[in-house]
């Protein structure tokens, strides 16, 4: 396992030296200044940053690549096609997907699990069936389910979490039943930074021929991941956070599900033939694409892959625990400041809570120093109200993010307590 | 820093570190839950109200120190008050925190607003007026006796 998400080697590319001071510069907006300070950006759970490559890729396919897809039989339109099959290769390649078929490019993660909820879903969880999710998903990862049960008369149970805010798996073989029809988790908690044992988690529900879900929204922006090593049916990613950009998204779907699955939008793009009669539906993944997808999203996708892929992901891996363990011990020197999610095996997000103020207020403090947090419940409410909190302070930190966004956070915590006089 | 201070008055950080009429009022006639699910902040306020008039007033709940100290000096502020002179100082406060941003310009009385006054700060912030209206929001449907919780979604 060379990284900590437990992700694919990234192949036999040509890597740069890391270096974060060098990578930062490819990123246009943190040379920004906020209220009159350097911008720290330390929201990158929320969404990440795009590297020049990215924005000039989007640029450069409506500058000279634009066109619709798979559909014009002049030049244009086929340069504007290659630019979205190039993406969605692109995709396949980072998640180690066999086949560039086998990606349903989508608006985003939840977009992806709305579709498998609402295709996968509606054709095989029936009255008192159950879904299994887990209690540290994402809202996106709760409420379409969640319909879904609603609406076919079925049970959602989860699979609950310790003080630390990691998965009970011990718990598994009592919720994995005959009734269950599928188990959609996280990879990464966005609000805690719990790397979830998801290996385990899919072979255990794969004994009882159930296919399981990833939400991979939060995995993805720390490294390729391998979805043949993890053997996942679904896997869910959005661009905008993995330094591509918004509004595009992709769900990997084994192709033997993805084929046996109706389609989830009619339209344009996902027919084979119609009459008023009938219509007879594409393959995959065109049968999931219904209308004019995001190209230029596509392609910016492709590019923020491109340069993802030629990252050194073992240094990034380092850089990246060094500055959640930097980050841990700055903060836990903080008078009654309390870390939210103290699991074993963590990503870069600290979550965290102080006596005496509340998160809210934490954050308009820090954003007079420039220091951008996330703060609130992290559509994670469930995981709020295990830890008994209305809503926690979160930093989350990218591989362009150094030590001194570290010291800017701490620095921005004494005015906390200047201002509440704490 | 300076900047902060105006939004954190210092009336603002003692309200929000001892709120005024936090409790249940167990003979209350008008009561109203709201939220803003953006931050978790969440308000019940209770009133009673005889021929008109705010008799008493108060306000339970959780939430950041600009809604908690806003919440405390409303109930203050309205407490004796007839409903309409109450809905009179809403306007007068929305006024003063929106700053027109919401395209509401009114002239923010700040004779009539008295201690509210220490929320003129919020409107340099707007993700913040939100949490400096969601007690009044909270208040006026308890007023107007709507059945529905109130959100600032
Ligand atoms: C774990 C997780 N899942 C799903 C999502 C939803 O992502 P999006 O809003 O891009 O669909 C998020 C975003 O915050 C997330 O952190």
């Amino acid at each position: 396992m060379t990284t900590t998400v437990g992700h694919a080697a990234a192949g036999a590319f040509v890597k740069r030296k890391f270096d974060p001071e060098t990578v930062r510069t490819d990123f246009p907006i943190l040379a920004r200044r906020m209220r009159g300070k350097p911008l720290v950006y330390i929201d990158n759970a929320a969404t990440s940053q795009k590297p020049r490559q990215v924005i000039e890729a989007v640029r450069r396919y409506y500058e000279s690549l634009n066109a619709n897809v798979h559909r014009g039989v002049y030049q244009l339109s086929e340069d504007a096609t290659a630019a979205y099959e190039w993406g969605r290769a692109q995709v396949a390649q980072y998640l180690n997907v066999p086949s560039p078929a086998e990606i349903v490019l989508v608006r985003s993660t939840t977009e992806a699990i709305n579709l498998v909820a609402a295709s996968y879903g509606r054709g095989h969880v029936g009255e008192g069936d159950e879904v299994l999710i887990s209690a540290m998903e994402h809202h996106s990862n709760i409420v379409p389910w969640q319909m879904l049960c609603e609406e076919q008369g079925a049970r959602l149970r989860v699979i609950p979490m310790n003080e630390r805010g990691e998965l009970i798996l011990d718990e598994l073989p009592r919720l994995l039943t005959d009734r269950t029809r599928i188990v959609a988790v996280t990879h990464v908690s966005n609000s805690l930074g719990t790397i979830n044992p998801v290996k385990e988690i899919i072979a255990a529900a794969h004994e009882w021929g159930i296919p399981v879900l990833i939400d991979g929204a939060q995995a993805a922006p720390h490294g390729p991941i391998d979805v043949v090593e993890l053997d996942c049916d679904f896997y869910a990613v959005s661009g905008h956070k993995m330094f591509g950009p918004t509004g595009i998204g992709a769900l990997f779907g084994k192709r033997s599900l993805l084929e046996a699955m109706p389609p989830y939008q009619g339209g344009g793009e996902m027919i084979r033939t119609v009459t008023f009669e009938h219509t007879t539906f594409a393959s995959v993944p065109a049968r999931f694409e219904a209308g004019t997808p995001n190209i230029a999203g596509t392609a910016g996708l492709g590019a923020a892959v491109d340069y993802l892929q030629k990252l050194d992901w073992d240094a990034i891996a380092e850089h990246e625990q060094d500055l959640l363990t930097y980050a841990e011990s700055k903060l836990s020197e903080v008078p009654g400041l309390r870390i939210i999610g103290t699991a074993e095996r963590k990503i870069s997000v600290v979550s965290f809570v102080m006596d005496g103020v509340h998160a809210h207020d934490i954050g308009s403090v820090a954003d007079q120093e420039g220091v951008a947090i996330r703060t609130g419940h992290h559509c994670t409410q469930p995981v709020m109200d295990f830890y008994n909190v209305p809503a926690t302070a979160r930093a989350s930190f990218a591989f362009y993010n150094t030590r001194d966004d570290v010291d800017s956070l701490i620095g921005a915590l004494g005015q906390v307590r200047k201002v509440f006089g704490l | 820093m300076t900047y902060m201070r105006e939004l954190y008055q210092q009336v603002i950080l003692d309200h929000n570190r001892s709120p005024r009429n936090f409790r249940e009022l167990e003979d209350a006639n008008r009561r109203a839950c709201g939220d803003n699910p953006l931050c978790g902040d969440k308000i019940t306020v209770y009133a009673k109200v005889e021929n008109d008039v705010i008799e008493d007033v108060a306000f339970q709940g959780t939430g950041c120190a600009i809604s908690q100290a806003s919440a405390s000096l409303m109930t203050a502020a309205v407490k004796g008050k007839t409903v309409e002179e109450a809905e009179k100082l809403f306007r007068a406060f929305h006024a003063m925190v929106a700053g027109g941003a919401d395209g509401q310009e009114g002239e923010a009385d700040t004779e009539k607003l008295g201690k509210l006054v220490a929320f003129g700060g919020v409107k340099e912030f707007p993700a913040r007026v939100k949490c400096a209206n969601l007690p009044w929001h909270t208040l006026h449907a308890a007023l107007s006796e709507v059945d529905a919780p109130v959100s600032t979604e």
